[in-house]
């Protein structure tokens, strides 16, 4: 008895914290039924800013993914002196404030910045700009491989590499063939946790986007706008594609998981 | 005596070590160059900038009221939000760890819910759920409480989105508590309150300790998901983040970093407070 009111709570409690926000995306964007919905996502801004969101996403994956990996190597392979240091220093975007991780973007190149009016005088523009948007975003989802791969490099141990350096390979052979193969699964989980964060960001990018629908809006600020000018359908219909696209990324990372189940589980 | 100790520091920095693996250089220069550019240089930005209209403005910023009001909402919010996920927490990973739920599965997926939706999403529904007309805003509002527009919604906000750290925090521990030893400690004669007080709870304090760490750094610098719901008012409802973009727009770069700089000294200081708790409270359950 008490424990079936225990799962009553529990399911309840799931209900009304986490599933009910799900549910108000949809019945928002629905609330005309599905055509209306569907024709707010033909707006070219809104287009364009999907568009933005999927350049940027791509960028940061890319290239936090090559740094990740080779800090990874570097972190767990070799012991020297700052490398403490480097530790804190890679997990550092993750404790601080989104609003502050774009800030420091416009320090450097805003127009006030170090470097933001001699920059401007050669024609290049990175603040209030797609490069300064792309410069926040690699910024706060620095730290996503990286972690995830070290302790499970940590935890492999040198022994395959050092015996295939004996042998002769060479590091990108190491790399590819014998490192990377063992650590699939924490990098593409690792891959994905980057993927969600780049899409979704919202507070760094705001700060050094300029906000110009059409050209520096990304998905979450593009939203932003159609709320505050009381677009209700139009907001909710690009949020309910964000956070689905942010979801099925986010739960794709228990799909290796699944499936090694599947396959070990003959039943 | 030093100078041999730098030496061999350096040489150390150099070989990278006694590993005999390869790809020490490159990997080395990778990551110097990218956190170099992308942390070490931002860090310096936001450290130099307050003081580059001279030691007087700083002075002058330390008088700002509404910034002291701003970031007092957003700590006051954070630590009330991470304080009430922790039965919250408590209770979910239990449930999902010892409770037998049907659908666990399910269930436990569903609790990284609030990490996969965009903070931006997540603002515009939790602002619309609890606007007076919303779902669960009206019933609220017939009997008195409007969340929508002040404090209460921030912590509400903040306890959606700090909710998956304090149970991803504390589950992974309690599956590896002992079963045995509630069994123990009720064929002792434990009563349920004891065995939930003493053998359940007790060992789970650095853990619960953590996971209010971190709900609370994450709530102290949260922008998107809590601006919507929040009423904005200077002095009330005004979190420090959105005052930053405030000062940013009234291009008082200076006046942002400040508030900048204190929020990244909170977060800094609560991650040290945890450690510490963590190792003073790991060594004294270890030696009891």
């Amino acid at each position: 008895m008490t424990r079936f009111f225990l799962w009553c709570a529990t399911w309840g409690l799931i209900g009304l914290v986490l599933l009910m926000p799900p549910a108000v995306i949809l019945a928002e964007a629905l609330s005309h039924g599905i055509m209306p919905a569907l024709k707010t996502l033909q707006d070219p801004d809104g287009i364009a800013a999907i568009e933005l969101t999927l350049e940027v996403t791509v960028v940061a994956v890319v290239l936090n993914t090559i740094f990740g990996i080779l800090a990874a190597w570097l972190l767990t392979r070799f012991r020297f002196p700052g490398r403490g240091l480097l530790l804190v220093l890679v997990e550092l975007p993750l404790s601080i404030s989104p609003v502050v991780s774009g800030l420091v973007w416009l320090l450097l190149f805003g127009a006030q910045g170090w470097w933001g009016s001699a920059l401007d005088r050669m024609g290049i523009q990175i603040a209030f700009a797609v490069p300064g948007i792309i410069l926040a975003t690699l910024f706060v989802t620095l730290p996503y491989v990286v972690r995830t791969l070290i302790p499970l490099m940590e935890q492999q141990g040198r022994d395959a590499e050092e015996a295939a350096t004996l042998a002769g390979a060479g590091f990108w052979q190491i790399l590819f063939r014998v490192t990377l193969p063992g650590a699939r699964v924490a990098l593409f989980s690792g891959v994905l946790m980057t993927t969600a964060r780049a899409m979704g960001e919202f507070g760094a990018v705001s700060v050094v986007s300029g906000h110009i629908p059409g050209l520096t809006e990304t998905m979450p600020l593009h939203i932003e706008s159609l709320y505050n000018g009381y677009q209700t359908v139009a907001a909710f219909t690009m949020a309910a594609l964000l956070a689905f696209m942010s979801m099925t990324v986010v739960f794709l990372r228990s799909l290796p998981d699944f499936m090694n189940r599947t396959r070990e589980d003959p039943s | 005596m030093v100078a041999g100790k730098m030496k061999k520091a350096f040489a150390l920095f150099w070989q990278g070590g006694d590993s005999t693996l390869p790809g020490y250089r490159l990997s080395l220069t990778v990551t110097l160059v990218w956190t170099g550019f992308f942390i070490i240089l931002p860090l310096f930005a936001l450290a130099l900038r307050p003081w580059q209209n001279g030691f007087g403005m700083v002075l002058n910023e330390l008088h700002d009221t509404r910034m002291f009001a701003a970031l007092w909402t957003s700590f006051s919010s954070a630590v009330a939000a991470a304080l009430l996920n922790i039965p919250l927490g408590l209770f979910l990973a239990w449930m999902l760890v010892r409770g037998h739920l049907p659908g666990r599965k399910m269930a436990d997926a569903l609790i990284d819910l609030p990490l996969a939706i965009p903070t931006a999403v997540s603002g515009i529904t939790l602002a619309t759920l609890y606007s007076p007309r919303g779902w669960l805003g009206a019933p609220l509002s017939k009997i008195g409480i409007d969340v929508a527009y002040t404090r209460t919604g921030i912590v509400l906000a903040l306890m959606f989105v700090g909710l998956p750290f304090m149970v991803r925090t504390i589950e992974p521990v309690l599956k590896n508590l002992p079963h045995e030893l509630e069994e123990a400690a009720r064929l002792l004669g434990a009563r349920p309150r004891q065995v939930i007080g003493r053998v359940l709870l007790a060992p789970l304090i650095p853990t619960v300790i953590t996971g209010f760490g971190l709900a609370f750094a994450r709530g102290m610098g949260e922008y998107g998901s809590v601006i919507f719901i929040a009423g904005n008012q200077p002095f009330k409802s005004e979190i420090a983040p959105l005052l930053i973009v405030v000062r940013l727009q009234e291009f008082d770069y200076s006046g942002a970093t400040a508030i900048a700089l204190i929020l990244l000294l909170i977060s800094f200081l609560s991650l040290i407070f945890v450690g510490a708790v963590r190792k003073k409270l790991s060594v004294w359950t270890s030696a009891s």
